[in-house]
């Protein structure tokens, strides 16, 4: 051994030396019988029988989407394609409208939402981007199909799955804050300058709410 | 044997009956005993098994059956298509040759109708050589399988079953070979009832314990049982010589390798452990009377089942041999102390000492066994680049700390 390899925090292990009855085998062999035949005698099944028994699921698995539904059942989602962006899979495609004049706590609304579940890698991340808590993972995982169509999942089939699983106590509504969700609450922030130009006459220029960018004001207040 | 040889019709009756009844019942058995394999190891390993056809899953070998009869069978390419056809096929008729002599129930017994036999071929005089020549023949139908396949890895599982079988040949065949000369007879009918009219002090197992061990050993290796399936392993060779194979073919090489198993079970019974002798249940001279047969032919083969469960548990227990150390067992270990046992067993015979002197004598043998195999894994270890002895380790180290 040479010097630089004496440091304290090295520590060498040679391997163990093998005696007369390690060599034939025959305790080892013993050994190793014991504990599978123990296994076959005091037996603990740790086999699910699937289709006929249900697995527990863990509360956060990630399974199916679904789109949740306002207190006045209509669509959660603004379209914002913030789970679209954050989507690694790129598996969301999302076609927003303008809301109708009566909505007045949102901008845009979704015209279509269609989610490929087949190409989806049941990652969360459209969950975790969500501002509004609009889409969320349920525990359904037995999901089938007879053809690509059928996978590909749209507005109608997500809103779908949250009546079927509003119910469900696998799948509580995560949104407790607000008609929309957390970042509805969002009134007070102060507004920050522009960090592209925005024109005058674009709506979220003159909007009073939360999030625009303007140019006007409180820049000074800064 | 041959009493009534004016009259050779009842003898060829008997025999072909005997013969169906064998090639009929093998096929069913060796599924069964995949079955009983797939439970056993799926107990060991907190599962359930096979469940569901039938009851407990009872019907599996025919759904295991009629999906490999039915399965498309896929002949590649590139392979030589004489040679892969023929592979399998050597494979069984090998198996199920060998196990002609074995006798599988209580042969020649008062009492058994004489159209019952338990034997195919009686009164073989040469039975084990027999047995050992036609047993090396079957490795033929591994390399000629894994050649033709014309495959790396198939060669590669075939090249290694060869070198593995024409290894272990010779501890097998040379492990028998004191029990040959203690019987002074290779009829195994004869072995068997030498043993038996010795009661339980006259089974072989008191006299030749070593050669029992490395004959059960050497016999894994030959039918290429874990820990001994180098020729087959699935996480390099990809399954190595049957690799290419599917179907039928595939299940003719299952059904070797199983009668095969059946072969050496029942041969370790009847060699080492008296046959269907067993004290209290099934002594010799008893009445002759259906029930008496019925319980010697039941001793027998739960001896056999016996071992092929230990077969299968071994099979879930042990991790596979390197070929290194499977090479060494057979060359540095098993072989010598099976000339040695030989040698012993001679010595015996020669100056007529009393048999029990073998049983102390196969314990010193044991201990030699453990000795070498000692002194083998320290030279391996001294060779090893970079190793230093523990003793130095340790002076080291004590006068590292004085300063």
């Amino acid at each position: 051994m040479s010097e630089t390899t004496k440091k304290k925090s090295i520590r060498w292990v040679e391997e163990p030396e093998l005696g007369f009855w390690e060599t034939t085998f025959v305790p080892a062999v013993l050994k190793g019988l014991k504990t599978t035949l123990r296994h076959v005698t005091a037996r603990k099944t740790v086999t699910q029988q699937y289709p006929e028994v249900k697995p527990e699921l863990p509360l956060h698995y990630r399974g199916v989407h679904r789109l949740n539904r306002d207190e006045e059942d209509r669509v959660k989602c603004v379209a914002c394609m913030m789970c679209a962006t954050a989507c690694p899979a790129n598996c969301i495609s999302i076609q927003g409208q303008a809301a109708p004049p009566e909505w007045t706590d949102r901008d845009k609304f979704p015209k279509t939402f269609e989610l490929d579940e087949l190409r989806c890698i049941y990652c969360g991340m459209c969950e975790e981007a969500c501002p509004v808590d609009a889409i969320e993972l349920t525990h359904i995982y037995d999901l089938t199909g007879e053809s690509r169509e059928d996978l590909l999942y749209t507005k109608d089939k997500l809103l779908n799955v949250y009546d079927q699983t509003r119910e469900d106590h696998r799948d509580p509504l995560r949104t407790g804050r607000g008609v929309l969700g957390p970042a509805s609450e969002f009134v007070d922030l102060p507004a920050l300058g522009p960090a592209t130009s925005v024109p005058e006459n674009d709506r979220s220029a003159k909007s009073e709410t939360a999030g625009v960018i303007r140019t006007t004001g409180r820049e000074g207040q800064q | 044997m041959f009493s009534d040889m004016t009259n050779p019709l009842p003898e060829l009756l008997t025999t072909l009956i005997t013969i169906a009844v064998v090639v009929g019942a093998i096929p069913g058995v060796c599924n069964y005993l995949i079955l009983l394999e797939r439970k056993l190891s799926a107990w060991m390993q907190d599962r359930i098994g096979p469940n569901r056809v039938g009851p407990k899953g009872l019907l599996q070998p025919l759904a295991d059956g009629i999906k490999l009869l039915l399965k498309e069978e896929v002949i590649p390419g590139h392979v030589d298509r004489i040679l892969f056809l023929l592979a399998p096929g050597i494979s069984v008729f090998t198996a199920l040759l060998a196990f002609a002599v074995v006798p599988f129930g209580p042969v020649g017994e008062p009492g058994v109708p004489s159209f019952l036999r338990f034997i195919i071929a009686p009164g073989i005089d040469i039975g084990l050589v027999f047995i050992f020549s036609i047993g090396s023949l079957a490795v033929y139908g591994v390399v000629l399988g894994g050649w033709a396949s014309n495959n790396k890895y198939s060669a590669l599982g075939a090249l290694r079953a060869s070198a593995q079988v024409v290894s272990y040949e010779i501890p097998l065949g040379m492990s028998v070979l004191g029990i040959a000369l203690i019987s002074g007879t290779m009829n195994l009918e004869q072995i068997m009832m030498q043993q038996i009219e010795g009661g339980i002090l006259g089974w072989n197992i008191w006299f030749q314990p070593v050669a029992a061990v490395m004959f059960f050993t050497a016999s894994l290796a030959e039918a290429n049982r874990l820990p001994f399936d180098l020729a087959e392993c699935e996480q390099e060779l990809i399954g190595g010589w049957h690799t290419e194979y599917s179907a039928l073919k595939w299940a003719l090489f299952f059904l070797g390798e199983y009668t095969h198993m059946i072969t050496i079970s029942l041969l370790t019974a009847i060699l080492f452990l008296g046959g269907w002798h067993f004290p209290g249940i099934a002594e010799a001279g008893g009445e002759a009377s259906i029930i008496s047969w019925v319980i010697k032919l039941g001793v027998l083969l739960t001896k056999a089942l016996a071992f092929i469960c230990i077969m299968i548990a071994l099979r879930w227990t042990i991790p596979r041999f390197r070929f290194d150390q499977l090479m060494e067992l057979a060359w540095r270990v098993m072989i010598p102390l099976s000339l040695a046992n030989l040698l012993m067993v001679m010595i015996c015979k020669h100056f007529e000492f009393s048999l029990w002197w073998l049983l102390p004598g196969s314990a010193g043998l044991f201990a030699a066994w453990g000795s070498i195999s000692a002194s083998l894994r320290a030279a391996e270890r001294a060779s090893r680049p970079g190793y230093v002895k523990q003793q130095q380790g340790a002076a080291t180290a004590a006068a590292g700390s004085a300063h």
